[in-house]
């Protein structure tokens, strides 16, 4: 409340008494690197008008690029947006500094049921602050799924994983993400098995579940799923919710009679959590601690959301978001759906080699 | 004289440093880079930043350097021929190329013929229009091809809207459409070298061909062909060598199946975090090049003598 009434009417007043902060503030700049498509501008301009800082934002489109770049170091960036296990990754390599906490005060208002999930990456939640999360599960063209198969179990991973099934849509157009720490957990899943299961016995007979399925695959790729969906090239993909939703709207706005659905599988889907962390070397930390303040703001977390539509770890910025997001069950699902999500754990190097060289031969088909 | 007296110590500068600057070019942008790759090659993965040990600290001092110096290991070269995935990637990618170069030289000559061919006002207009898709980029020109070869594309709607076909083909992703994609891209590199070749040629000894009885595709085989072999050699060369290492076009219109070295090399330096084996794909993959270079070489000298 007292933080309310700050923002609200003591601007001025800050300026006045702090013109020297202000102006220090100023003539420094804050680098954020973050997913494409992935904020409402307005955000930046009114954080710059509320602090002077001026923010450079650059944008990736691949978890990969995120990754390397850090690892080579000196990015210059002070805010990163990693996903759940390279967030691992990258925290067990020592690339990011703690968090100073008393200075995101705004930390009151997180959602305790994602702020604990990230702790199976972020021990104690020291380092990274949850910006977005979503869920990985079936995009779907709705008429052209109707059209081939009335009855499709379109909440159920038998859409990919049951070959008479997903034969029928073989011509239509299947994707998958090109992802084994999304893919192979699904796979495990449908068998029962455990999904962040480490064993390669059992990663193997994920594998031959995949094979089963491959030649009804079109294309194993992260992204070009969204403009194949939006365009009706294809009509099943395998993706991430807040991508098959941006097909969804692209859709929508070429006004083209695609019609794309999105369903959380009812076995059990993964939950990925992009958040927010300072590197080592960011040049200017304070800027950044001050911004992640800003963004877990309630009034402005919820604006992101309403603009990118993916639900966020932000519990009291609920309240402010529109009707549409949070009732959609597919962005904010239900408790008994929420129990069902899982999280899984970044795999050691012999584990990844496996994973990784199945997954060459899968996408292979050899 | 007294002028060149004067300024031969100038001039002897001068040419010293018109020797040294493509040197110098070569020593930063590329002996340098490399060095790098060979020296992470010798490298063991680690959990670090950069993500690989040793990483020759030069401020521990000279000792210290020795003693990181006897970390490097031929491991990672060891792992590619144990893992048959490199081989099928090195092998899968020498035939792409091989065959695009084949389809580009079938493609490319006609067109090159018949510019050289072409009355002498209209030759560089047909140059020109050789060139002008250069003005674009060559990511977006790929792009491009998504456009006309998917399922919903410009082919696809024209061949139904013919009639030719019922169904929609399903080229786009596969390796079909990479060797459209190839063909499509590396095409002028092809053309320009035998049409430089085509031009030169000295008509006179096919009007001599003639004259003597030489049926006009008897006298191209056994004379224009022969003399423009040096283009053809150029061409396939500057063609070939880029193609083995392509990564954009496969990744763009290739299918999850097609293997190419540049995409495993990719997988193995972002998605595996390998970078040591990826620096030695790398390095496998120029020494692999060094031999049609080299080849090249030798025939472009005996081409001079």
């Amino acid at each position: 409340m007292i933080k309310h009434a700050l923002s609200g009417v003591a601007l001025s007043a800050m300026l006045a008494v702090g013109v020297s902060n202000v102006a220090q503030a100023a003539d420094k700049e804050l680098h954020i690197f973050n997913w494409s498509d992935y904020i409402d501008t307005s955000i930046i301009e009114d954080f710059t008008k509320e602090t002077g800082i001026k923010v450079v934002y650059d944008v990736y489109d691949s978890m990969e690029i995120l990754e390397t770049k850090m690892l080579a170091g000196g990015s210059g960036y002070d805010i990163v947006v990693p996903t759940d296990r390279n967030l691992k990754r990258l925290i067990d390599v020592g690339v990011f500094q703690p968090l100073d906490k008393s200075k995101i005060p705004n930390l009151s208002h997180m959602w305790d049921e994602i702020t604990n999930r990230l702790a199976t990456y972020d021990p104690g939640n020291e380092i990274a602050v949850n910006y977005m999360w979503g869920t990985t599960g079936t995009g779907y063209n709705v008429n052209k799924i109707k059209e081939i198969m009335p009855d499709a179990p379109v909440d159920s991973m038998d859409m990919f994983f049951k070959p008479e099934v997903v034969s029928k849509f073989k011509d239509c157009g299947v994707y998958m993400l090109d992802s084994p720490d999304d893919v192979i957990p699904a796979a495990l899943s449908y068998l029962g098995l455990p999904p962040d299961s480490k064993d390669p016995a059992e990663i193997e007979k994920a594998g031959e579940l995949l094979m089963s399925i491959r030649p009804y695959i079109r294309k194993f790729h992260s992204s070009e799923f969204i403009q194949g969906l939006a365009n009706g090239d294809i009509c099943l993909a395998f993706g991430y919710s807040g991508d098959v939703i941006q097909a969804r709207d692209r859709a929508a706005e070429a006004d083209n009679k695609v019609e794309i659905a999105y369903s959380i599988p009812k076995e059990g889907a993964l939950l990925w959590m992009d958040s927010m962390a300072i590197p080592k070397d960011a040049p200017n930390p304070e800027a950044a601690l001050a911004f992640i303040n800003y963004i877990q703001k309630p009034e402005v977390i919820a604006k992101a959301t309403n603009y990118v539509s993916y639900a966020n770890g932000n519990k009291d910025s609920q309240a402010f978001i529109s009707k549409e997001i949070l009732d959609d069950k597919t962005i904010y699902p239900d408790e008994a759906v929420m129990k069902k999500l899982y999280t899984t754990t970044p795999n050691d190097p012999k584990v990844q080699r496996v994973v990784t060289r199945l997954w060459t031969k899968i996408k292979s088909g050899t | 004289m007294a002028m060149t007296t004067t300024g031969a110590p100038g001039r002897g500068w001068l040419r010293w440093l018109v020797v040294a600057i493509p040197y110098l070019w070569l020593i930063v942008l590329f002996l340098a880079p490399f060095l790098i790759v060979l020296k992470i090659s010798f490298s063991t993965t680690a959990i670090a930043m950069p993500p690989y040990t040793p990483a020759l600290d030069l401020s521990a001092g000279l000792g210290a350097l020795w003693e990181q110096i006897q970390e490097f290991t031929f491991d990672n070269y060891i792992f590619l021929t144990e893992d048959s995935l490199y081989l099928q990637s090195y092998l899968s990618s020498l035939k792409i190329a091989a065959i695009s170069t084949f389809l580009i030289l079938l493609v490319g000559y006609p067109i090159a013929y018949g510019m050289a061919r072409a009355r002498r006002e209209w030759r560089p207009t047909l140059l020109m229009l050789v060139i002008l898709p250069f003005w674009t980029s060559f990511l977006i020109r790929v792009y491009a091809w998504i456009g006309i070869l998917k399922p919903e594309g410009l082919l696809n709607q024209m061949l139904l809207g013919l009639g030719v076909i019922s169904e929609p083909l399903n080229i786009l992703p596969s390796t079909l459409a990479v060797y459209i994609g190839i063909v499509y891209s590396y095409l002028p590199f092809m053309i320009l070298p035998l049409y430089a070749t085509l031009e030169k040629l000295d008509e006179t000894l096919l009007e001599a061909a003639a004259d003597l009885g030489c049926p006009p595709i008897q006298a191209f085989w056994k004379i224009t062909f022969p003399l423009s072999i040096p283009g053809v050699v150029a061409g396939c060369f500057l063609v070939f060598i880029p193609a083995v290492g392509e990564f954009v076009i496969p990744d763009l219109l290739g299918g999850s199946d097609t293997l190419m070295i540049g995409k495993t090399l990719w997988a193995e330096f972002f998605s595996n975090r390998d970078w040591p084996v990826s620096s030695a794909v790398a390095v496998v993959l120029l020494a692999i090049l060094v031999v049609p270079i080299m080849l090249f070489q030798n025939a472009q000298k005996k081409a001079s003598e």
